[in-house]
Protein backbone atom coordinates (compact mmCIF):
# COMPACT_ATOMS: atom_id res chain seq x y z
CA UNK A 1 0.00 0.00 0.00
CA UNK A 2 1.38 2.97 -1.00
CA UNK A 3 1.40 6.25 1.57
CA UNK A 4 0.04 9.82 0.33
CA UNK A 5 2.63 12.74 -0.28
CA UNK A 6 1.25 14.11 2.71
CA UNK A 7 1.98 10.57 5.16
CA UNK A 8 5.52 10.33 3.75
CA UNK A 9 5.82 14.50 4.43
CA UNK A 10 4.51 13.84 8.13
CA UNK A 11 6.80 10.61 8.51
CA UNK A 12 9.53 12.34 7.52
CA UNK A 13 9.14 15.62 9.71
CA UNK A 14 8.76 13.20 12.36
CA UNK A 15 12.12 11.55 11.91
CA UNK A 16 14.18 14.61 10.86
CA UNK A 17 13.03 15.79 14.20
CA UNK A 18 13.46 13.01 15.96
CA UNK A 19 17.08 13.47 15.02
CA UNK A 20 17.99 16.66 15.22
CA UNK A 21 15.66 17.72 18.19
CA UNK A 22 14.30 20.57 15.91
CA UNK A 23 10.75 21.30 16.56
CA UNK A 24 8.55 19.59 13.96
CA UNK A 25 7.13 23.12 12.46
CA UNK A 26 10.10 23.98 11.40
CA UNK A 27 11.07 21.28 9.22
CA UNK A 28 9.15 22.39 6.10
CA UNK A 29 9.59 21.20 2.45
CA UNK A 30 11.78 23.42 1.22
CA UNK A 31 14.34 23.42 4.30
CA UNK A 32 17.70 22.24 2.99
CA UNK A 33 19.38 19.35 5.62
CA UNK A 34 22.50 20.73 5.72
CA UNK A 35 22.30 24.54 5.18
CA UNK A 36 18.90 24.81 7.21
CA UNK A 37 19.23 21.95 9.57
CA UNK A 38 22.55 21.62 9.90
CA UNK A 39 22.54 17.62 9.13
CA UNK A 40 25.86 15.98 8.96
CA UNK A 41 26.11 13.28 6.80
CA UNK A 42 26.10 10.69 9.71
CA UNK A 43 22.84 12.15 10.37
CA UNK A 44 21.23 12.37 7.44
CA UNK A 45 22.01 8.55 6.47
CA UNK A 46 20.43 7.88 9.89
CA UNK A 47 17.79 9.87 8.47
CA UNK A 48 18.02 7.24 5.32
CA UNK A 49 17.57 4.50 7.04
CA UNK A 50 14.88 5.27 9.01
CA UNK A 51 12.71 6.18 6.05
CA UNK A 52 13.60 3.49 4.43
CA UNK A 53 11.88 1.23 7.46
CA UNK A 54 9.18 3.70 7.52
CA UNK A 55 8.07 3.33 4.27
CA UNK A 56 9.26 0.25 2.88
CA UNK A 57 11.86 2.09 0.20
CA UNK A 58 15.32 1.48 -1.00
CA UNK A 59 16.92 5.07 -1.10
CA UNK A 60 20.64 4.12 -2.73
CA UNK A 61 23.51 6.16 -1.51
CA UNK A 62 24.05 7.89 -5.12
CA UNK A 63 20.70 9.12 -4.77
CA UNK A 64 21.33 10.88 -0.82
CA UNK A 65 23.51 13.54 -2.40
CA UNK A 66 20.63 14.61 -4.75
CA UNK A 67 18.52 15.13 -1.98
CA UNK A 68 18.64 18.42 -1.15
CA UNK A 69 15.39 19.96 0.71
CA UNK A 70 13.06 17.94 2.83
CA UNK A 71 10.88 18.33 -0.47
CA UNK A 72 13.13 16.45 -1.94
CA UNK A 73 13.55 13.62 -0.06
CA UNK A 74 9.79 13.44 -0.20
CA UNK A 75 9.64 13.54 -4.20
CA UNK A 76 11.77 10.87 -4.33
CA UNK A 77 10.16 8.47 -1.80
CA UNK A 78 7.28 9.16 -3.60
CA UNK A 79 8.61 8.04 -7.04
CA UNK A 80 10.35 4.99 -5.34
CA UNK A 81 7.45 3.55 -3.65
CA UNK A 82 6.68 0.23 -5.86
CA UNK B 1 63.43 23.93 37.44
CA UNK B 2 59.40 22.91 37.57
CA UNK B 3 58.05 21.22 39.96
CA UNK B 4 55.02 18.40 39.79
CA UNK B 5 52.02 20.50 39.96
CA UNK B 6 49.03 19.50 43.08
CA UNK B 7 45.88 18.30 41.88
CA UNK B 8 43.00 19.47 43.55
CA UNK B 9 39.13 18.44 43.01
CA UNK B 10 36.79 20.96 42.22
CA UNK B 11 33.64 19.71 40.97
CA UNK B 12 31.65 16.53 41.01
CA UNK B 13 28.85 14.69 39.44
CA UNK B 14 27.38 11.17 39.82
CA UNK B 15 23.98 9.79 38.72
CA UNK B 16 23.16 6.75 40.63
CA UNK B 17 20.72 4.07 41.79
CA UNK B 18 21.06 6.06 45.10
CA UNK B 19 19.39 9.18 42.82
CA UNK B 20 20.27 11.45 39.95
CA UNK B 21 22.57 13.42 41.09
CA UNK B 22 25.54 13.55 44.10
CA UNK B 23 23.34 15.57 46.57
CA UNK B 24 20.52 13.22 46.68
CA UNK B 25 22.95 10.33 46.53
CA UNK B 26 24.95 11.78 49.16
CA UNK B 27 21.71 12.02 51.37
CA UNK B 28 20.63 8.25 50.33
CA UNK B 29 23.81 6.94 51.16
CA UNK B 30 23.88 8.77 54.62
CA UNK B 31 20.51 7.74 55.23
CA UNK B 32 21.18 4.05 54.56
CA UNK B 33 19.00 3.31 51.82
CA UNK B 34 19.64 0.04 48.81
CA UNK B 35 19.39 1.17 45.38
CA UNK B 36 18.54 -2.33 44.33
CA UNK B 37 14.97 -3.27 43.37
CA UNK B 38 13.57 -6.35 41.23
CA UNK B 39 13.59 -5.74 38.05
CA UNK B 40 10.40 -4.00 36.50
CA UNK B 41 10.66 -6.39 34.04
CA UNK B 42 10.18 -10.13 32.65
CA UNK B 43 13.81 -11.28 32.10
CA UNK B 44 14.63 -13.35 34.71
CA UNK B 45 11.11 -15.55 34.01
CA UNK B 46 11.60 -15.09 30.70
CA UNK B 47 15.48 -16.29 30.05
CA UNK B 48 15.60 -18.12 32.70
CA UNK B 49 18.17 -15.80 34.52
CA UNK B 50 19.18 -17.02 38.55
CA UNK B 51 18.99 -13.63 39.00
CA UNK B 52 15.87 -11.06 39.42
CA UNK B 53 17.17 -7.89 40.44
CA UNK B 54 19.49 -5.02 39.91
CA UNK B 55 20.73 -1.10 40.88
CA UNK B 56 19.51 0.69 38.53
CA UNK B 57 19.32 4.42 38.06
CA UNK B 58 17.06 6.40 40.31
CA UNK B 59 16.42 9.24 37.91
CA UNK B 60 16.11 6.99 34.10
CA UNK B 61 18.59 9.08 31.97
CA UNK B 62 15.76 9.43 28.97
CA UNK B 63 14.06 12.11 32.00
CA UNK B 64 17.11 13.84 32.15
CA UNK B 65 18.37 14.36 28.22
CA UNK B 66 16.83 16.13 25.06
CA UNK B 67 15.35 12.83 23.04
CA UNK B 68 18.18 13.51 20.60
CA UNK B 69 20.94 12.90 22.51
CA UNK B 70 19.66 9.82 23.78
CA UNK B 71 19.20 8.50 20.18
CA UNK B 72 22.66 9.43 19.79
CA UNK B 73 24.69 8.40 22.97
CA UNK B 74 24.61 4.67 24.16
CA UNK B 75 23.16 4.76 27.84
CA UNK B 76 26.89 4.48 29.43
CA UNK B 77 27.50 8.09 27.58
CA UNK B 78 23.84 9.00 28.54
CA UNK B 79 24.97 8.54 32.14
CA UNK B 80 28.30 10.37 31.77
CA UNK B 81 27.49 12.90 30.07
CA UNK B 82 24.34 13.68 33.07
CA UNK B 83 27.64 13.45 35.83
CA UNK B 84 29.63 15.57 33.67
CA UNK B 85 27.55 18.46 33.17
CA UNK B 86 26.75 18.32 37.12
CA UNK B 87 30.63 17.70 37.84
CA UNK B 88 31.37 21.06 35.78
CA UNK B 89 28.68 23.10 36.88
CA UNK B 90 29.86 22.14 40.54
CA UNK B 91 33.16 23.33 39.87
CA UNK B 92 31.98 26.57 38.29
CA UNK B 93 31.93 26.25 34.84
CA UNK B 94 35.82 27.01 34.83
CA UNK B 95 36.85 29.59 31.25
CA UNK B 96 39.90 26.86 30.53
CA UNK B 97 42.13 27.13 27.56
CA UNK B 98 40.79 23.73 25.67
CA UNK B 99 44.46 22.82 24.98
CA UNK B 100 44.85 22.60 28.39
CA UNK B 101 41.40 20.65 29.14
CA UNK B 102 41.36 16.92 29.05
CA UNK B 103 38.52 14.01 29.39
CA UNK B 104 39.01 10.60 30.46
CA UNK B 105 36.06 8.85 31.03
CA UNK B 106 36.29 4.94 31.64
CA UNK B 107 33.57 2.15 31.03
CA UNK B 108 34.24 -1.50 32.20
CA UNK B 109 32.21 -2.72 29.44
CA UNK B 110 31.38 -0.57 27.03
CA UNK B 111 28.03 0.27 25.04
CA UNK B 112 26.69 -2.92 25.33
CA UNK B 113 22.77 -2.05 24.88
CA UNK B 114 24.07 -0.36 21.91
CA UNK B 115 25.68 -3.39 20.20
CA UNK B 116 23.39 -5.96 21.37
CA UNK B 117 20.24 -4.02 20.42
CA UNK B 118 22.08 -3.56 16.78
CA UNK B 119 22.74 -7.09 16.05
CA UNK B 120 19.24 -7.90 16.83
CA UNK B 121 18.04 -5.31 14.62
CA UNK B 122 20.62 -6.98 12.10
CA UNK B 123 19.07 -10.62 12.59
CA UNK B 124 15.00 -9.21 12.38
CA UNK B 125 15.34 -6.87 9.48
CA UNK B 126 18.65 -7.17 7.64
CA UNK B 127 21.92 -5.05 7.73
CA UNK B 128 20.57 -2.46 5.99
CA UNK B 129 18.70 -1.60 8.98
CA UNK B 130 21.83 -1.10 11.72
CA UNK B 131 22.02 2.68 12.37
CA UNK B 132 25.14 4.32 10.84
CA UNK B 133 25.66 6.01 14.50
CA UNK B 134 26.25 2.29 15.94
CA UNK B 135 30.11 2.42 15.73
CA UNK B 136 30.50 5.76 18.02
CA UNK B 137 27.70 4.57 19.93
CA UNK B 138 28.87 1.51 20.72
CA UNK B 139 32.93 2.27 21.19
CA UNK B 140 34.10 1.75 24.70
CA UNK B 141 35.83 5.52 24.38
CA UNK B 142 32.81 6.95 23.27
CA UNK B 143 31.40 8.12 26.80
CA UNK B 144 35.36 9.66 26.72
CA UNK B 145 34.50 11.28 23.40
CA UNK B 146 31.13 12.51 24.37
CA UNK B 147 32.67 14.17 27.22
CA UNK B 148 35.54 16.02 25.37
CA UNK B 149 32.84 17.48 22.72
CA UNK B 150 30.67 18.62 25.43
CA UNK B 151 33.65 20.94 26.82
CA UNK B 152 35.62 20.98 23.47
CA UNK B 153 38.96 19.26 25.12
CA UNK B 154 42.11 19.17 23.59
CA UNK B 155 44.58 17.94 25.56
CA UNK B 156 43.55 14.33 25.03
CA UNK B 157 40.50 12.63 25.63
CA UNK B 158 41.11 8.87 26.90
CA UNK B 159 39.02 5.68 28.08
CA UNK B 160 40.98 3.31 30.41
CA UNK B 161 39.31 0.06 30.76
CA UNK B 162 40.30 -2.33 33.81
CA UNK B 163 36.43 -3.93 34.19
CA UNK B 164 35.70 -2.43 37.77
CA UNK B 165 38.90 -0.89 38.48
CA UNK B 166 37.43 1.62 35.22
CA UNK B 167 36.54 4.48 37.17
CA UNK B 168 39.58 4.80 39.65
CA UNK B 169 41.88 4.11 36.81
CA UNK B 170 40.60 7.12 35.20
CA UNK B 171 40.74 9.37 37.75
CA UNK B 172 44.40 8.37 38.09
CA UNK B 173 45.57 8.85 34.83
CA UNK B 174 43.85 12.45 34.98
CA UNK B 175 45.80 13.27 37.64
CA UNK B 176 49.06 11.45 36.03
CA UNK B 177 48.10 14.24 32.89
CA UNK B 178 47.83 17.55 35.09
CA UNK B 179 51.38 16.55 36.72
CA UNK B 180 52.99 16.02 33.98
CA UNK B 181 51.89 19.20 32.76
CA UNK B 182 49.88 17.92 29.92
CA UNK B 183 46.58 20.08 31.14
CA UNK B 184 45.28 21.70 33.63
CA UNK B 185 41.95 20.59 34.04
CA UNK B 186 40.70 17.29 33.00
CA UNK B 187 37.11 16.13 33.80
CA UNK B 188 37.23 12.67 35.11
CA UNK B 189 35.40 9.39 35.92
CA UNK B 190 33.72 6.48 35.17
CA UNK B 191 30.11 5.09 34.09
CA UNK B 192 28.10 1.69 33.35
CA UNK B 193 24.94 0.89 31.72
CA UNK B 194 25.14 -2.91 31.56
CA UNK B 195 21.62 -4.30 33.42
CA UNK B 196 20.54 -5.96 29.95
CA UNK B 197 19.75 -9.30 30.64
CA UNK B 198 23.10 -11.09 28.26
CA UNK B 199 25.33 -9.24 30.60
CA UNK B 200 22.67 -9.92 34.10
CA UNK B 201 22.75 -13.81 32.65
CA UNK B 202 26.57 -13.97 32.17
CA UNK B 203 27.40 -12.41 35.59
CA UNK B 204 25.02 -15.11 37.30
CA UNK B 205 26.77 -17.50 34.75
CA UNK B 206 30.42 -16.94 36.64
CA UNK B 207 28.65 -17.09 40.13
CA UNK B 208 29.74 -13.76 41.05
CA UNK B 209 26.32 -12.12 41.87
CA UNK B 210 24.02 -12.38 44.77
CA UNK B 211 21.01 -14.79 43.98
CA UNK B 212 19.11 -13.46 46.90
CA UNK B 213 16.08 -12.64 44.55
CA UNK B 214 13.21 -12.26 47.54
CA UNK B 215 15.31 -9.59 49.21
CA UNK B 216 17.10 -7.12 46.47
CA UNK B 217 17.47 -4.31 49.28
CA UNK B 218 19.44 -7.40 51.80
CA UNK B 219 21.44 -8.62 48.80
CA UNK B 220 24.78 -6.82 48.76
CA UNK B 221 26.18 -6.90 52.69
CA UNK B 222 30.23 -6.09 52.34
CA UNK B 223 31.60 -8.31 54.72
CA UNK B 224 28.58 -9.86 56.69
CA UNK B 225 28.53 -14.15 56.90
CA UNK B 226 25.56 -14.58 54.81
CA UNK B 227 27.10 -12.70 51.80
CA UNK B 228 26.76 -14.46 48.65
CA UNK B 229 27.92 -12.28 45.49
CA UNK B 230 27.04 -8.71 44.39
CA UNK B 231 24.24 -6.94 42.94
CA UNK B 232 24.50 -5.56 39.47
CA UNK B 233 24.15 -1.42 39.44
CA UNK B 234 25.01 1.02 36.93
CA UNK B 235 25.51 4.63 36.85
CA UNK B 236 27.95 7.43 36.32
CA UNK B 237 30.83 9.24 38.44
CA UNK B 238 32.56 12.08 37.04
CA UNK B 239 34.86 14.53 38.80
CA UNK B 240 36.62 17.82 37.80
CA UNK B 241 40.41 17.57 39.00
CA UNK B 242 42.55 20.49 38.90
CA UNK B 243 46.01 21.86 39.02
CA UNK B 244 45.99 23.62 42.56
CA UNK B 245 47.30 26.34 41.00
CA UNK B 246 44.63 26.96 38.37
CA UNK B 247 42.15 26.24 40.88
CA UNK B 248 43.53 28.95 42.85
CA UNK B 249 43.97 31.67 40.33
CA UNK B 250 40.52 31.64 39.01
CA UNK B 251 39.40 31.31 42.80
CA UNK B 252 37.81 27.71 42.65
CA UNK B 253 36.37 26.00 45.67
CA UNK B 254 38.91 23.16 46.51
CA UNK B 255 36.59 20.16 47.81
CA UNK B 256 39.59 18.17 48.48
CA UNK B 257 42.84 17.36 46.87
CA UNK B 258 43.94 13.97 45.40
CA UNK B 259 47.23 13.25 46.45
CA UNK B 260 48.44 9.90 45.43
CA UNK B 261 47.52 7.15 42.79
CA UNK B 262 48.82 3.89 43.22
CA UNK B 263 48.57 0.83 40.66
CA UNK B 264 49.37 -2.93 40.25
CA UNK B 265 48.26 -5.94 38.86
CA UNK B 266 48.22 -9.29 40.14
CA UNK B 267 49.60 -11.15 37.30
CA UNK B 268 47.46 -14.16 38.41
CA UNK B 269 44.02 -14.81 37.46
CA UNK B 270 41.27 -13.71 34.81
CA UNK B 271 38.63 -13.36 37.28
CA UNK B 272 40.16 -14.18 41.43
CA UNK B 273 41.92 -11.66 43.22
CA UNK B 274 45.51 -13.04 44.26
CA UNK B 275 44.88 -14.75 47.64
CA UNK B 276 47.86 -13.06 49.86
CA UNK B 277 46.30 -9.90 48.89
CA UNK B 278 49.89 -8.86 47.74
CA UNK B 279 48.67 -7.18 44.40
CA UNK B 280 46.28 -4.65 46.23
CA UNK B 281 48.51 -4.09 49.16
CA UNK B 282 51.35 -2.91 46.62
CA UNK B 283 48.75 -0.27 44.92
CA UNK B 284 47.95 0.49 48.74
CA UNK B 285 51.36 1.09 49.18
CA UNK B 286 52.18 2.79 46.01
CA UNK B 287 49.24 5.62 47.07
CA UNK B 288 50.29 6.29 50.26
CA UNK B 289 54.37 6.57 49.04
CA UNK B 290 52.73 9.04 45.95
CA UNK B 291 50.86 10.67 48.22
CA UNK B 292 53.63 11.39 50.61
CA UNK B 293 51.79 10.53 53.95
CA UNK B 294 52.26 7.68 55.92
CA UNK B 295 49.45 5.47 57.43
CA UNK B 296 49.07 7.43 60.49
CA UNK B 297 47.15 9.82 58.28
CA UNK B 298 44.13 7.96 56.73
CA UNK B 299 41.14 7.65 58.79
CA UNK B 300 39.12 6.27 56.38
CA UNK B 301 38.93 3.73 53.61
CA UNK B 302 36.11 3.59 51.25
CA UNK B 303 36.25 -0.51 50.37
CA UNK B 304 36.07 -1.93 47.09
CA UNK B 305 34.36 -4.56 48.79
CA UNK B 306 31.64 -5.97 46.54
CA UNK B 307 30.12 -8.43 48.86
CA UNK B 308 31.90 -11.76 47.54
CA UNK B 309 32.78 -14.24 49.86
CA UNK B 310 36.87 -14.51 48.85
CA UNK B 311 37.42 -11.03 47.68
CA UNK B 312 36.00 -8.83 50.19
CA UNK B 313 38.45 -10.16 53.47
CA UNK B 314 41.49 -10.70 50.50
CA UNK B 315 40.86 -6.79 50.84
CA UNK B 316 40.14 -6.27 54.23
CA UNK B 317 43.57 -8.33 55.32
CA UNK B 318 45.34 -6.18 53.29
CA UNK B 319 44.00 -3.08 54.56
CA UNK B 320 45.01 -4.27 57.84
CA UNK B 321 48.64 -5.30 56.29
CA UNK B 322 49.43 -1.48 54.67
CA UNK B 323 48.40 0.22 57.80
CA UNK B 324 49.34 -1.77 61.24
CA UNK B 325 47.88 -0.72 63.88
CA UNK B 326 46.93 2.45 62.41
CA UNK B 327 44.23 0.15 60.97
CA UNK B 328 42.74 0.04 64.54
CA UNK B 329 41.32 4.09 63.94
CA UNK B 330 40.70 4.01 60.96
CA UNK B 331 37.02 3.78 59.62
CA UNK B 332 36.03 0.74 56.47
CA UNK B 333 32.98 1.91 54.32
CA UNK B 334 31.56 -0.04 51.86
CA UNK B 335 29.28 1.74 49.83
CA UNK B 336 28.18 -1.21 47.34
CA UNK B 337 26.05 -2.26 49.74
CA UNK B 338 23.39 0.85 48.78
CA UNK B 339 24.50 1.37 45.66
CA UNK B 340 25.04 -1.74 44.36
CA UNK B 341 28.19 -2.22 42.03
CA UNK B 342 28.91 0.31 39.01
CA UNK B 343 31.62 -1.87 37.58
CA UNK B 344 33.30 1.06 35.51
CA UNK B 345 31.93 3.93 37.37
CA UNK B 346 32.18 2.32 40.80
CA UNK B 347 35.73 4.01 41.40
CA UNK B 348 34.65 7.57 40.39
CA UNK B 349 31.82 6.85 42.42
CA UNK B 350 33.02 6.01 45.51
CA UNK B 351 36.15 8.25 45.24
CA UNK B 352 33.30 10.97 45.04
CA UNK B 353 31.97 9.45 48.34
CA UNK B 354 35.61 9.44 49.73
CA UNK B 355 35.44 13.28 49.55
CA UNK B 356 32.34 13.80 50.53
CA UNK B 357 33.11 11.79 53.56
CA UNK B 358 36.28 13.75 54.29
CA UNK B 359 34.63 17.50 53.30
CA UNK B 360 31.40 16.28 56.10
CA UNK B 361 33.35 14.50 58.62
CA UNK B 362 31.32 11.72 58.06
CA UNK B 363 32.02 8.08 56.90
CA UNK B 364 28.96 6.11 54.71
CA UNK B 365 27.83 3.59 56.51
CA UNK B 366 27.77 -0.09 55.24
CA UNK B 367 24.12 -1.42 55.17
CA UNK B 368 23.06 -5.30 56.06
CA UNK B 369 25.79 -6.14 58.02
CA UNK B 370 23.79 -8.07 60.42
CA UNK B 371 26.78 -10.39 61.35
CA UNK B 372 29.84 -9.41 60.20
CA UNK B 373 32.43 -11.78 59.50
CA UNK B 374 34.66 -13.03 62.17
CA UNK B 375 37.66 -12.94 60.24
CA UNK B 376 37.31 -8.83 59.67
CA UNK B 377 39.79 -7.08 61.32
CA UNK B 378 38.50 -4.02 60.97
CA UNK B 379 36.08 -1.54 61.86
CA UNK B 380 33.22 -1.39 59.59
CA UNK B 381 31.01 1.68 59.76
CA UNK B 382 27.54 -0.35 60.00
CA UNK B 383 24.07 0.97 59.48
CA UNK B 384 24.53 4.84 60.44
CA UNK B 385 27.41 7.15 59.42
CA UNK B 386 30.52 7.50 61.81
CA UNK B 387 32.02 10.61 62.59
CA UNK B 388 35.44 11.43 61.17
CA UNK B 389 37.85 13.59 63.28
CA UNK B 390 38.99 17.24 62.91
CA UNK B 391 42.27 18.38 61.39
CA UNK B 392 44.26 17.26 57.91
CA UNK B 393 42.81 14.35 57.29
CA UNK B 394 43.21 11.53 54.50
CA UNK B 395 41.56 8.33 52.81
CA UNK B 396 42.10 5.59 50.79
CA UNK B 397 39.86 4.65 47.93
CA UNK B 398 40.27 1.00 46.83
CA UNK B 399 39.08 -0.17 43.39
CA UNK B 400 39.94 -3.73 41.94
CA UNK B 401 39.04 -5.71 38.59
CA UNK B 402 38.84 -9.08 36.98
CA UNK B 403 41.83 -9.39 35.43
CA UNK B 404 43.96 -8.49 38.29
CA UNK B 405 43.79 -4.54 37.76
CA UNK B 406 44.35 -2.72 41.59
CA UNK B 407 43.52 0.78 41.67
CA UNK B 408 44.21 2.81 45.75
CA UNK B 409 43.39 6.72 45.45
CA UNK B 410 44.51 8.63 48.43
CA UNK B 411 42.19 11.58 48.61
CA UNK B 412 43.43 14.44 51.18
CA UNK B 413 40.80 17.30 53.05
CA UNK B 414 41.37 20.59 51.61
Amino acid sequence: MAYTEQEILAGLVEIVSEETGLPADSVLPEKSFTDDLDIDSLSMMTIVTLAEEKFDVRIPDDEVKNLATVGDAVSFIVGAQG
Amino acid sequence: MSSVPDVVITGLGATTPLGGDVASTWRAALAGESGARTLPNDWAETYGIAVSFAAQLKVPSVDVLPRPETKRMDPSAQYAIIAAREAWAHAGSPEVDPERLGAVVSSGIGGIWTTLDAWDTMREKGARRVLPMTVPMLMPNSPAAYVELEFGARAGAHALVSACASGAEAIGYACEMIRTGRADVVVAGGTEAAIHPMPLAAFAASRTLSTRNDDPAGASRPYDVQRDGFVLGEGAGIVVLESAAHAEARGATVLARLVGVGLSSDGYHITSPEPSGRGQISAMRSALVDAGLSTADIVHVNAHATSTVVGDLIEARGVREVLGADADRVVLSATKSMTGHLLGGAGALETIFTVLALMDRNAPPTINVSEPDPELVLDLVRDTPRALPDGQIAAINNSFGFGGHNVALVVASA
